[in-house]
């Protein structure tokens, strides 16, 4: 089939909705946050049409600073363990028959179905000290006694790697059952052990697949503020809570606005260094 | 035993057995076709010789050693896949040098040992091209190198050529039998293409339904097949139907034929000629006789086709003796014993 390019206005008629749709629901409400970030704030929770430079002043500070870098830092974590968790488990499983593959991915996706805050409910109990998970190692004589694993920032980690496994899954699925499996045939029969195979042929030969992964689970972490605040300690919340904070409770709406304005700009930028160096890489 | 044996091997798949006691003995040095239609087990018999499949029964030796149960990545071989597997992340001398840098070896000597084989495949100076800018014959040739860069024991090759166009084939199929002699390397290819199997090999393992047909000579598998299917499968041949008379002779539609033998303890047969035996003569002159249903000429050969008691047969002759023959018109059939195959029912 020959594409030709859209000749008349009418051509582009299938893109009217959807481009209405993103002007009317992200680019309008995006644009009032950037003109919110220089307003002037009020005392008793109002503000003012202003261009003033103080909201972003005043997260410049160490504390506010330490926060973007304690999410950033987050981020970083939760896509690495991510996608080397979810690496090794989706390559088994495109290599698993049709039936196995189809109750994997159903249990997957119902994990999906579930909402940030039964999977903080299900994880703060699962980590506590009467019902958690260290009574079975109690009983099993592992663990001398019971004890809470959570606040934490080791519960904050698993929940956030629980929450966004199965899009990292699905992520990868696609990419994995694509790769011609002769490739790691060829690699054993070359002298690679299944080990060596899997290090030197499938993880570079998916080199674009998993930066692309480890950049849709970091944005996915980055924005995560309810996980934080059910299992760890004040030191353990990102600037998404801040966020929250600032805007629903301190009813700060410039100073909210101008930290999220900031948390994008951060997170364009990392994700373009990480494109740029991926292109690097390959011209190399 | 200095090469490869297959002893009493089977393969099942659930119940399906796809490999069924195949014994073949593969003496150092030698190429091997395996041949057969899709579906007779000889790509799963080279896997399991590449150990990418273990064998449900049966021991794999080489040189002696029992390999059955050794790992596909200390067997040192080098395997030639149909869909080629190059890696796309890797350049083509990096693809030719994956072998050797998996083994340790020093970047200088493979450096040297990548340039010896680009410069086998002719392909001098292309080190850092990646494997996507290439051909699909130099693909092919990369593809070779990067099997033979560790001058293996044993070099498996499945299907090879089949996504080459008919022509390049060709080519590949001298050049791939010419290296092999110069390396005298131990070779199994398979194949379902007996023209492929016919150029290459020193002995063709003629399977179907996960059993050996017959393994010998390409000229013996065509002059003297084991059975019908073999003589059917390789080249084109005639199939008659022939049975002993009360006398004892051999009788082929009914008319005895002089110098044909069955098969001991057999009383009836087939009978197969290679269309290139098959003589026509004036009617009556011959053994047989029927009608001409239809001349095919194809300039380098002409094909004509005979109608005999309702059983068709292809006789084919060269310009030089162009049988002097239109539709319709009856002919004699000489069958001289020394080209006929009494093969066993």
């Amino acid at each position: 089939m020959r594409r030709e390019p859209p000749q008349k206005l009418g051509d582009y008629a299938p893109l009217f909705f959807p481009a209405a749709m993103l002007t009317i629901f992200f680019v309008v409400p995006f644009g009032t946050m950037i003109a919110v970030s220089f307003f002037q704030r009020l005392q008793g929770g109002f503000y003012t049409p202003a261009f003033v430079f103080d909201n972003y002043a005043r997260f410049l500070s160490a504390f506010f600073g330490g926060v973007l870098g304690f999410s950033l830092f987050l981020a970083v974590t939760v896509a690495i363990c991510c996608v080397v968790l979810a690496l090794p488990f989706t390559y088994m499983l495109t290599r698993m028959s049709r039936k196995v593959q189809v109750v994997w991915l159903v249990a997957l996706l119902s994990i999906l179905s579930l909402s940030e805050v039964i999977i903080g409910f299900a994880w703060s109990t699962l980590f506590s000290r009467t019902a958690g998970i260290t009574n079975i190692l109690v009983a099993l004589g592992i663990m001398s006694e019971a004890k809470a694993l959570t606040p934490s920032f080791g519960a904050v980690l698993t929940g956030m790697v629980y929450q966004a496994f199965p899009y990292t899954v699905l992520v990868l699925f696609p990419a994995l059952v694509r790769l011609d499996p002769t490739l790691t045939e060829a690699a054993r029969t070359l002298g690679a052990s299944p080990l060596k195979a899997f290090f030197t042929v499938v993880v570079p030969a998916l080199r674009n697949t998993l930066t692309a992964t480890l950049i849709m689970v970091f944005i996915f972490a980055l924005g995560s503020y309810l996980l934080p605040q059910l299992l760890g300690r004040p030191q353990h919340w990102t600037l998404s809570v801040l966020i929250t904070d600032q805007a629903i409770y301190q009813s700060n709406m410039p100073f909210a606005a101008a930290m999220a304005v900031f948390l994008v700009l951060v997170t364009l930028g990392l994700v373009a260094l990480t494109v740029i160096a991926g292109r690097k890489g390959e011209a190399a | 035993m200095s090469g490869l044996a297959l002893q009493n091997v089977v393969k099942e798949f659930g119940s399906f057995r796809a490999v069924n006691n195949v014994e073949l003995n593969v003496p150092h040095g030698t190429f091997v076709c395996m041949l057969g239609p899709s579906g007779c087990g000889k790509t799963t018999l080279l896997r399991m010789i590449a150990g990418l499949d273990l064998p449900t029964g049966g021991a794999i030796k080489l040189d002696g050693d029992d390999i059955t149960h050794v790992p596909t990545h200390k067997r040192n071989l080098g395997m030639v896949f149909q869909s080629l597997a190059l890696f796309p992340h890797l350049t083509v001398g990096e693809n030719i040098a994956y072998p050797l840098r998996i083994r340790g070896a020093a970047k200088e000597d493979q450096k040297k040992r990548v340039d010896e084989l680009l410069s086998m495949i002719h392909l001098t100076g292309y080190a850092d091209r990646p494997v996507a800018k290439l051909s699909g014959g130099q693909r092919q040739r990369v593809a070779i190198a990067r099997a033979l860069a560790i001058s293996p024991k044993l070099f498996l090759l499945d299907e090879p050529l089949s996504a080459l166009d008919a022509k390049l084939r060709e080519a590949m199929q001298v050049e791939l039998r010419q290296l092999q002699q110069k390396l005298g390397i131990t070779t199994i290819v398979v194949t379902h293409d007996q023209r492929e199997a016919m150029t290459m090999a020193d002995t063709v393992v003629v399977m179907n339904g996960g059993e050996i047909r017959q393994a010998a000579s390409p000229i013996e598998i065509y002059r003297r097949p084991a059975d019908s299917f073999v003589a059917d499968f390789i080249g084109q041949t005639n199939l008659l139907e022939v049975q002993a008379d009360s006398a004892g002779r051999v009788e082929v539609l009914g008319q005895p034929i002089a110098g044909l033998a069955l098969p001991a303890g057999a009383s009836k047969g087939t009978l197969s000629v290679r269309p290139e035996d098959v003589h026509l003569t004036a009617p009556g002159a011959g053994a047989l006789s029927g009608k001409v249903t239809f001349v095919r000429d194809l300039g380098g050969t002409i094909e004509t086709f005979v109608d005999i008691a309702g059983r068709q047969i292809v006789a084919v002759s060269t310009p030089r003796a162009r049988p002097d023959v239109t539709v319709g018109q009856e002919v004699g059939i000489a069958l001289t014993p020394d080209v006929c195959v009494v093969l066993k029912k």
